[in-house]
């Protein structure tokens, strides 16, 4: 249902107040990564190679120790060794090893006192390298011959005689394929490939951390998760992980990037080298593209058979996805999410996670699922049009509801995809008249939605006013969304209520803002520890008042008495209650630690009008529609702002961005003139509805909403290419010298 | 390398600071003044995050040296509200919920009042082309496109 048809009883949820950190953010007071110093504080620059894959054979470091104003350089050999797994792939893309694996991996660190000195440091640390054969592609990385990232990197599910650099494989389904094909009227099969893009934050990495002698340490960080990077970095310099103290700063974007560490550990560990000083380290924008995550690049092939009236009878999806040198490309979340808005009767997927001479990929806004969604959702449109029908009208047909059983195997619980689509098949820009060289593109897109472990803590002051700590950073609101729910839960004024994200000191382990689980899992757990900081609050009333505290009820901000003492007492208000409880048995808190079950899937839909320029190639894009069931929006302007925001990221990968290597293999694009994100002049305003079907578990049905909108653009945009020229472009970006290529071919 | 001895006027106040010859402007005001409200996304002039004006003129701080600060006028997003009283787009972002994150939000008002000093009644269009040097990653625009003309329409209105 979507939301301005849907009404509720609440006072505080779906209103759009002032965000609390607004005033900070508009006067430039809020203080991110880079807004940090300290006394004795040191400044850090890292050298890093300039080859793909290359040994290293001697690192000189005399020169640069020479210099005046160097107070510490590190290596690999300052750091622990013999760490195996994910802690061993972490220290290694900190810094590296034997070899360096891509352009831009860190090879050391230098710590001085200004910024100048550390970079003219820079240039004087003498590497030698033997440059070895290297491989960007992922194809070309699982064929024989490729040269080897790594010997033995692959786990046991790899089949004998594949590739050293394929590291996992992936196969599931269900159903009969071959029949599922016989049944169908039209069978079609493509090759699809997209690019590495990055999640292009605007605030490079930055932070500031200190370690002394004790093995104490402290950090200040720009990250979407702070206990992440606590036990990574302490993982990764063998520290023990309460010593270390992390504080998130405001962070400047994420989008799943700033889930890991890049380079904290090595602030760290020039701290301790310089005997405790600070030590600060920020990227510069060519370090974040050249050397933090981008996501995976991607080739896949992708055989459907539908009917003649435009069921799904069968599907098959083989995916090669390269996530860097190092294992995690998330080509196993590209397969679960690539046929979940639709009921197949058969279904095989096949997966590859490949090593390549790039940079460690990191997650990015719904990993995994906009490649596949591209694949999927442009063979569906393709044979939609090959049969005559209506594209939105297959979808309809075929999409997964309540209950039904998802393509890649659990049972979906509430969804509201169909709610989804006919609201977009309802709205207004579905039948603007489109003219010459337009077209219109639809598709649809899935994300999982994720709990992950949360502690909350809640606290009532003196005055009846309430703070509430929670361990995921605010990255596009969640401080005005958890203000909302407390307050309706206590049913206080909004203004009432403070939200502080607290460090790694204060609570319990908390995930990273990700997984689009801010709202859902913090709000979660938040209502518990309010539910147990409200239960306290009663039970002080009816010390009070000398009856039993099953008797009292939390309404409207107060303790009443209730069944057969109702009446009997004025409510006792939450500042009453507050001035006495020094009195009455001290502070009243509240805590809630979990991993927060009753995840609500996510489902979304996009509608997008082009117009090509067939004498150039280039795409403009018209209007643009975001509907997606958000269970239920909290703030719903930051709801918007999230299926606008994921929308355009989306539309970037599809028409732009690209990450570009010479032969060499390095990167040929690591500024933001050349690795070009949307700006405001390619874009019309973003149209969206929130669709409201209610996740049954959470407390105020939130589903979450921050990933889907990234997935169904890609899909859309060639969808639409393809409606307004006739040529389908199945390799992204949609760029003009590519498509003006394929128009004239035609 | 000696430091060079910079006077110049920052919203309205006049300050000195130690220039290093290499310092761009940006790295004086956060690093030498301590204004941190103007930031670095890019170091190249492609994102906008550093945008000051001097003498009038809409510039990316990173892009001028710090020691070229000397005598001038320099307005940063610091100078920005009079007091407790925000700039009306200061207001209207937070209406609008025209900022995720934030870290771009200083550019962008500073390029805002700049475009709106010189032209109190922009299209949507306008608008679009003024702020293409600045890039924001988390909203897709629209929300800072609307707060910018509805703010313009308040000005106007007040004028």
């Amino acid at each position: 249902m979507a939301k301005d048809t849907n009404t509720s009883d609440f006072r505080y949820i779906g209103t759009r107040p002032a965000r609390p950190d607004g005033l900070d953010k508009v006067t430039g007071r809020a203080r991110y990564g880079a807004d940090i110093a300290a006394a004795n504080m040191l400044h850090a620059a890292v050298v890093r190679s300039p080859h793909a894959h290359a040994r290293i054979v001697k690192i000189d470091t005399s020169k640069a120790e020479a210099l005046d104003g160097v107070k510490a350089i590190v290596t690999r050999a300052d750091f622990p060794t013999g760490l195996t797994g994910e802690d061993w792939d972490l220290q290694e893309n900190t810094m590296a090893g034997e070899r360096a694996l891509y352009d831009g991996h860190a090879v050391a660190a230098i710590a001085a006192t200004s910024p100048h000195i550390a970079r003219d440091a820079v240039k004087l640390i003498e590497v030698e390298y033997e440059i070895l054969p290297h491989v960007i592609d992922v194809d070309d990385a699982m064929a024989e011959g490729a040269p080897v990232i790594r010997e033995g990197a692959a786990n046991k599910t790899v089949p004998e005689g594949m590739h050293p650099n394929v590291v996992k494989y992936i196969e599931f389904g269900h159903g009969d394929v071959e029949d599922g094909f016989a049944k169908a009227d039209l069978v079609m099969e493509r090759h699809y490939k997209t690019e590495a893009t990055h999640q292009g934050y605007i605030e490079p990495h930055a932070c500031m951390g200190q370690l002394g002698a004790d093995g104490k340490g402290e950090m200040w960080v720009c990250t979407q998760g702070h206990w992440y990077i606590r036990r990574m970095c302490a993982a990764v310099l063998g520290l023990d992980t309460a010593q270390l103290r992390v504080t998130a700063s405001e962070i400047g974007g994420g989008f799943g990037g700033k889930t890991t560490i890049f380079m904290e550990p090595l602030a760290l560990a020039l701290s301790r080298k310089s005997g405790g000083r600070p030590v600060k380290l920020v990227m510069s924008r060519s370090e974040v593209l050249r050397a933090t995550g981008p996501t995976a690049s991607a080739s896949m092939d992708v055989k459907i058979g539908m009917t003649k009236d435009g069921m799904l009878t069968a599907g098959v999806a083989n995916f090669r996805m390269q996530g860097g040198a190092f294992p995690g490309s998330p080509v196993d979340m590209a397969l679960y999410c690539a046929f979940a808005p639709y009921q197949v009767p058969a279904l095989q997927h096949i997966g590859y996670d490949v090593l390549a001479n790039r940079p460690k990929c990191a997650a990015y806004r719904a990993p995994g699922s906009p490649m596949g969604a591209f694949a999927v959702e442009s063979l569906i449109d393709e044979m939609a049009t090959e049969l005559g029908l209506d594209p939105m009208e297959v979808r309809i047909k075929n999409s997964s509801k309540s209950g039904d059983k998802s393509s890649y195997g659990p049972k979906f619980g509430v969804i509201g995809l169909e709610e989804t689509l006919a609201a977009t098949k309802a709205h207004p820009n579905m039948s603007i008249p489109l003219g010459p060289n337009q077209g219109r593109g639809i598709a649809a897109g899935y994300w999982f939605n994720h709990g992950g472990e949360t502690s909350v803590s809640v606290a009532l002051s003196e005055d009846g006013t309430v703070q509430v700590s929670v361990g995921t950073p605010d990255i596009g609101g969640s401080r005005a969304s958890m203000a909302l729910m407390a307050a309706e839960t206590l049913g206080i004024p909004y203004e009432n209520v403070r939200v502080n994200i607290a460090e790694t000191g204060s609570l319990g382990v908390n995930e990273p803002t990700h997984g689009s689980r801010a709202t859902f899992a913090s709000g979660k757990a938040m209502h518990g520890a309010l539910t147990q900081a409200i239960n306290e609050m009663c039970r002080r009333a009816a010390g009070k008042w000398k009856i039993d505290p099953e008797a009292v009820e939390w309404r409207d901000g107060a303790a009443v008495p209730a069944g057969p003492n109702a009446g009997q007492f004025p409510p006792m208000t939450i500042q009453e209650i507050a001035r006495k409880m020094k009195n009455t048995g001290g502070p009243i808190s509240g805590h809630h630690e979990s991993v927060p079950d009753g995840v609500g899937d996510s489902f979304g839909a996009h509608v997008v009008d082009v117009e090509v320029d067939p004498e150039t190639g280039h795409t403009k894009i018209l209007r643009y529609l975001v509907v997606q069931d958000a269970g239920r929006a909290i703030h719903p302007s930051y709801v918007e702002g999230q299926y606008q925001g994921g929308a355009v990221q989306g539309i970037g990968w599809a028409l732009n961005e690209e990450y570009v290597y010479d032969n060499m293999g390095r990167l040929q694009n690591p500024i933001f003139l050349d690795y070009r994100v949307p700006v405001a002049s390619d874009l019309p305003m973003i149209d969206t509805v929130i669709v409201e079907v209610p996740n049954p578990g959470h407390p105020f049905g939130v589903r979450g909403v921050g990933e889907t909108g990234i997935t169904p653009p890609l899909p859309a945009i060639a969808n639409a290419v393809a409606a307004a020229t006739g040529v389908r472009i199945r390799h992204l970006p949609i760029t003009p010298t590519k498509l003006l290529a394929a128009i004239k071919a035609k | 390398m000696s430091k060079v001895h910079i006077s110049t006027t920052v919203n309205g106040e006049a300050v000195e600071f130690l220039a290093d010859t290499r310092d761009s402007l940006l790295d004086s005001l956060r690093d030498s003044l301590g204004l941190t409200g103007t930031k670095e996304g890019c170091g190249t002039g492609d994102c906008g995050a550093c945008s000051v004006v001097v003498d009038g003129t809409l510039v990316c701080s990173c892009l001028m040296l710090g020691v070229e600060a000397q005598g001038k006028q320099i307005e940063t997003i610091e100078g920005m509200a009079n007091g407790d009283a925000l700039h009306p787009l200061q207001r209207k972002f937070i209406e609008h919920a025209a900022l995720q994150c934030g870290f771009c939000t200083p550019g962008i008002l500073v390029a805002s009042k700049a475009l709106l000093e010189k032209n109190p009644d922009p299209s949507e269009e306008e608008v679009r082309y003024w702020l293409a040097g600045n890039l924001c990653r988390c909203t897709g625009y629209d929300k800072i496109i609307r707060a910018v003309m509805d703010a313009a329409e308040e000005m106007r209105g007040a004028a």
